[in-house]
Formats: C-alpha cells, sequence, structure tokens
C-alpha cells in the first residue's frame, strides 16, 4: 500500500480557516450480536441455535467493527467514506452522529452531527400525509416548521403527480415512491455536519437528479458533509477529501484522486 | 476550499504521532467541541425532551392508530376491543363462575372491569417499555432525541388506549346502576398518578430491556403474577376477612391495587371507604412521584448506551 507523501499540520498558521468540526480520536466499535435474541425467528432456528451454542460464548458475538480510526474533518470539508461492503463506513457515521456508543475512544463534534435518514420513524401503516409530520418532528423540526415546508416536501417527492397519493397509506405504495418519500422528508431539514448514506441511488432518472442537486444544496448550507458511497463518480464530484476503512481499520485519509487512485488499483487486482 | 484539500491529506494508515493524539482532547477543547453522543446533565436532559414532547404525542397516537389500519372496522376496534373483553370477563366470572365473592351483583361487574381495564393499563405499558428501546434499535440508531421519548411515547399509547376503555367502563358502570356523580371527579387525579407510575416503571423495564432482551419474555409471568396477587378479580377486603390486619394492608399498599381500589371507589356506588386502605391517596401519589423519578433517573444514566446491540 503507497503511503501518502503529505503529514498533517493540525495547528497550521490560519487556524480562522481550519476549524475542526470532527475531531475522532482512536475510536473503536463493537457490535454484540445476541445469537440467543428472543422472540425472533422459527422455532427451528432458535433450536439449531441453541444445538450451536458451544462455538459461542454464551450465545453472544463480538464484531469489531471498527478499529481504531482517527482523523480530524475541518469546516468546508466533503469527505468521502470508500470501502468495500462490511468495512465499517455506515458504523463510523454513525458513531460519528454519536448513535452507537464507542467502545474505546471519543468523537467531538461541533453541533449536532446528522444522519440523513428517517426511515426508520416512519410507518407503513400510516398515510404519507401522516408520516411527512411524523418523520419531521423526529428529525426534530417544530410543527410550524413542518407546516411550512408540508407542501414543499410532498411536491418534491413527486408522490402526487399520479393522483392524490398523500393521503393514501405508505404501503401501498410502490418501493420507489416510498423511498421518494423518505429522502424528501430526510432532506427537508438543514444540518451541521450532514452525514449521508448512499442516499443517491433512490427513485428513478428524473427523481435521482433531484435528489443530487438538493444534496448540493444541503451541503452549502451545512459545515461538513461525509459521504458514503460506492459510485466513485459520485465521490469525485462531490468529495474533496476520502477516507478509505477497510475492515474497520482507516487504510488511507487524503485528497480525492489520490486515495481513488489506489483504491481503483486495490479494487481492481 | 483547495486550501484545505492540500493541507487535508492526513497519513493516518500507519500510527498517528502520539503528540497527536495527545491534543485530540485539547484540540476539541479550544475550538468547543463536544463528546458526540454523551450524556446531557438532567436539567438539559429535561429540557430537551420538553423540546420533543410534539414528536412523543405524535408519536403515540401513529402507534395507536396504526394498530388497527388494516381492520374493516378500523378505529371502531379501540372501543370494540375493550367492549368484547369486558363481556368475556362477565361472562367467564359473573355469569358461569358467579364469583361474586361477597359483593352484590351490581357492583362486582363494575369492580371486575374496571380491575381489567385499570391492571392492563399497567400490564400493557410494562410490556411496551421492556420493548421500547430493543424494538426500536433502528430508530434509535438513525435518529438523535432523548431516547426517554421512546418508553413515555408508549406509555402514552397506552393511556390513549385507556381512554377508549374508559367509555366502554362508564356504559357498564351505568348499565349496573352506578350513575355519574361528583365522585367521578376522582378518576382524573387517579389517572395521572397512575399513568405517572405507569411512566417511570415503563423507563425502568426499557433500561433492562434494551440491556437484556430476554426479559421481554419472562415479563408476562411477573406481570400475571402480580394482577393474581392484586385483587383483580377479586376484593382483597372480603377475601382476606378475619386474616391478619397487616396482611390485609401489605396486599392494599400494591400500586395496582391502590390505582384499581380508587377507581372503583370514584366510579361504582356500592363500593366504598371501608375497602380502601388509610392514607390510600398519599400512597397513590407516594408510588407516582417514586416510581415516575426513580424510573426517570435510572433511564438517563444508561442514556449514552442505548443503541449498542
Amino acid at each position: 500500500m503507497a503511503e501518502p507523501t503529505q503529514t498533517q499540520q493540525p495547528h497550521g498558521d490560519r487556524p480562522e480557516e481550519r476549524i475542526p468540526t470532527v475531531i475522532c480520536d482512536d475510536l473503536h466499535i463493537v457490535y454484540r450480536v445476541n445469537g440467543a435474541r428472543t422472540g425472533r425467528g422459527s422455532a427451528t432456528a432458535a433450536l439449531s441455535r441453541i444445538l450451536r451454542r458451544g462455538s459461542d460464548e454464551r450465545g453472544v458475538r463480538r464484531v469489531h467493527a471498527v478499529r481504531g480510526v482517527s482523523f480530524v474533518a475541518y469546516r468546508g470539508e466533503a469527505i468521502g467514506l470508500i470501502g468495500s461492503n462490511g468495512s465499517g463506513k455506515s458504523t463510523l457515521l454513525r458513531a460519528i452522529a454519536g448513535l452507537l456508543p464507542a467502545e474505546k475512544g471519543r468523537v467531538y463534534t461541533d453541533g449536532q452531527p446528522s444522519l440523513l435518514g428517517v426511515n426508520a420513524a416512519l410507518m407503513n401503516d400510516l398515510t404519507g400525509e401522516r408520516n411527512v409530520i411524523l418523520g419531521g418532528l423526529a428529525m426534530g423540526m417544530s410543527r410550524e416548521e413542518i407546516k411550512e415546508r408540508y407542501q414543499e416536501i410532498v411536491d418534491f417527492s413527486g408522490i402526487n403527480e399520479k393522483g392524490d397519493f398523500i393521503s393514501l397509506p405508505m404501503r401501498t405504495y410502490s418501493s420507489g415512491m416510498a423511498a421518494r418519500l423518505r429522502f424528501s422528508i430526510a432532506a427537508a431539514k438543514n444540518h451541521d455536519v450532514l452525514m449521508i448514506d448512499e442516499a443517491l441511488a433512490t427513485g428513478d432518472r428524473k427523481f435521482q437528479k433531484r435528489s443530487e442537486d438538493r444534496i448540493r444544496e444541503l451541503r452549502k448550507e451545512a459545515g461538513t458533509v461525509f459521504l458514503v458511497s460506492h459510485n466513485n463518480k459520485s465521490i469525485r464530484d462531490t468529495c474533496n477529501r476520502v477516507l478509505w476503512l477497510e475492515r474497520g481499520e482507516l487504510r488511507m485519509d487524503g485528497p480525492t484522486d489520490e486515495v481513488l487512485k489506489e483504491y481503483e488499483k486495490f479494487t481492481g487486482k | 476550499m483547495s486550501e484545505t484539500t492540500h493541507d487535508g491529506g492526513v497519513a493516518l494508515s500507519a500510527a498517528p504521532p502520539s503528540d497527536e493524539r495527545l491534543t485530540a482532547a485539547q484540540l476539541a477543547a479550544k475550538y468547543g467541541l463536544s463528546v458526540s453522543g454523551a450524556r446531557p446533565p438532567l436539567p438539559e436532559y429535561v429540557r430537551r425532551l420538553w423540546g420533543r414532547r410534539h414528536f412523543i404525542l405524535a408519536f403515540s397516537q401513529a402507534k395507536l392508530t396504526a394498530q388497527y389500519s388494516q381492520a374493516k372496522l378500523g378505529q371502531l376496534w379501540q372501543v370494540a376491543t375493550p367492549l368484547l373483553n369486558a363481556a368475556v370477563y362477565y361472562f367467564i366470572f359473573g355469569v358461569i363462575l358467579r364469583a361474586s365473592r361477597g359483593m352484590s351483583h351490581d357492583v362486582y361487574i363494575p369492580f371486575l372491569v374496571t380491575g381489567v381495564f385499570v391492571f392492563t393499563f399497567t400490564q400493557s405499558s410494562v410490556m411496551a417499555g421492556v420493548r421500547a428501546i430493543s424494538g426500536n434499535l433502528g430508530l434509535v440508531r438513525a435518529l438523535h432525541f432523548p431516547r426517554a421519548s421512546l418508553p413515555i411515547s408508549f406509555a402514552l399509547q397506552q393511556l390513549q388506549q385507556l381512554l377508549f376503555s374508559m367509555i366502554v367502563l362508564f356504559a357498564v358502570a351505568i348499565g349496573f346502576g352506578s350513575y355519574p356523580g361528583p365522585s367521578w371527579l376522582l378518576i382524573v387525579p387517579v389517572l395521572v398518578l397512575q399513568f405517572l407510575f405507569n411512566t417511570g416503571l415503563a423507563l425502568v423495564v426499557a433500561r433492562m430491556g434494551a440491556q437484556t432482551p430476554d426479559l421481554a419474555q419472562l415479563m408476562p409471568f411477573v406481570l400475571r403474577t402480580w394482577m393474581y396477587a392484586s385483587g383483580v378479580m377479586f376484593s382483597i377486603h372480603h377475601m382476606l376477612a378475619g386474616r391478619p390486619e397487616w396482611l390485609q394492608r401489605a396486599l392494599q399498599v400494591n400500586p395496582a391495587a391502590v390505582y384499581m381500589d380508587l377507581m372503583r371507589f370514584a366510579l361504582i356506588d356500592g363500593y366504598g371507604s371501608e375497602n380502601l386502605p388509610p392514607h390510600v391517596w398519599a400512597i397513590a401519589l407516594g408510588w407516582a412521584v417514586v416510581a415516575f423519578a426513580g424510573g426517570f433517573v435510572y433511564f438517563w444514566k444508561a442514556e449514552e448506551r442505548y443503541g449498542r446491540g
């Protein structure tokens, strides 16, 4: 693996231009997977879990997803996170957002970093209309803010282009329509530190273009942007710095072109 | 921007230099950065929770509505379910077993239905509380909000459910000759106190259930035992007549029994104060305050750990 040539000067002579927004200090994240988690799965699955139990330590497995990652992100940076599937990119994002507790190490942030995503708060049995309100409230918007933006969200999603679908339960939507509404709700709020986890790949071509524009807008308003993507082109288009994670370790950190070149060499093999 | 690009090239594939690691905390302090996901102090936590009150209410109402949204009769089930429950209990205990145990028929049926509804309120709040965090990990891992929002929201959902049941309860009480009077006003403080108690309990089991999801399997047995010991189907006062006074008092100060008996006292004409333990309102208030305050602090103490899994 090639070593990047530059070394960092964290306290440069222009501190007013290099204001750190996220400091990640030797971060370790460990998932504990309860093999014996109850109430889910079929009886046979549970039985075979019990039979296989000898191999695990009391049915609990530890997955060390992020191992000792350190970096400093500055205001105005757009940072891409790359790496193969399961390399810990999404986990790192969640840890930065303070949503996953660290096993060891710390993350310091300026303000409240937010993950662009609201899926978990929405309910399929409710109408699109109520989901817009519920999702907005879950993201911390006030009722007035939601009322103000409601029409904007619905128009952006394009749900009502083919009839009055917003007053139908979300379970009746096609997967594309649901994805569009979810993105529209999530993108309605402005953030200090914004994190986007492969959110670009939803909807049809027209909607993709619209959402890319919206992300660019959000980036302008946000101090620092993190983007997880497997699409090297969208990383190249949007990011000026790239972190490359592999097996939970930070393999490389540097300007986009340099890191992507190495990454492409690595994946091309 | 381009300046940043060039300076931002950080070589960290090797172990970072030790002096940089030392400065991480200092660097953070210098620019006023705070630890991500750290637990806020209690007053700040309460303030943030208050800021999320609309979310808490909307989430509880959404859960309540989603429950019956696939049914043909829709929200009618909110009332029909408790009505059917009451009918089943009437059939078993009133018609088949004739188990009025020292009470007249007109007192026993509303007595029984009140007991079932009021206990169900506590029971389902606890059951929802156990899964409040462990069953909503997706939400906890995706969005930022004080985690206490979830158990409180679930307790609130159960309160709204109970309000629907109260419609049925009023009908039953009137049907058996207990007409609305000034004592019915006591229902409001009883509900408030019981809601506080249930919320506190939900907060406690939410933290326990987040650490040990197995608790969700164990809880129904604990709750059923509690139900039979609380005098849902029988009057503790009549059942233990002739037994030592302290035993009766001990069973009567059980919070579930306190709230049930207060509700019956408020609703049913033939259910007098001789069925209530002394200082019953102080006990009801005490349980509510202790459970809510204790549960809240206990839940808050683990705030930064929810979501690990």
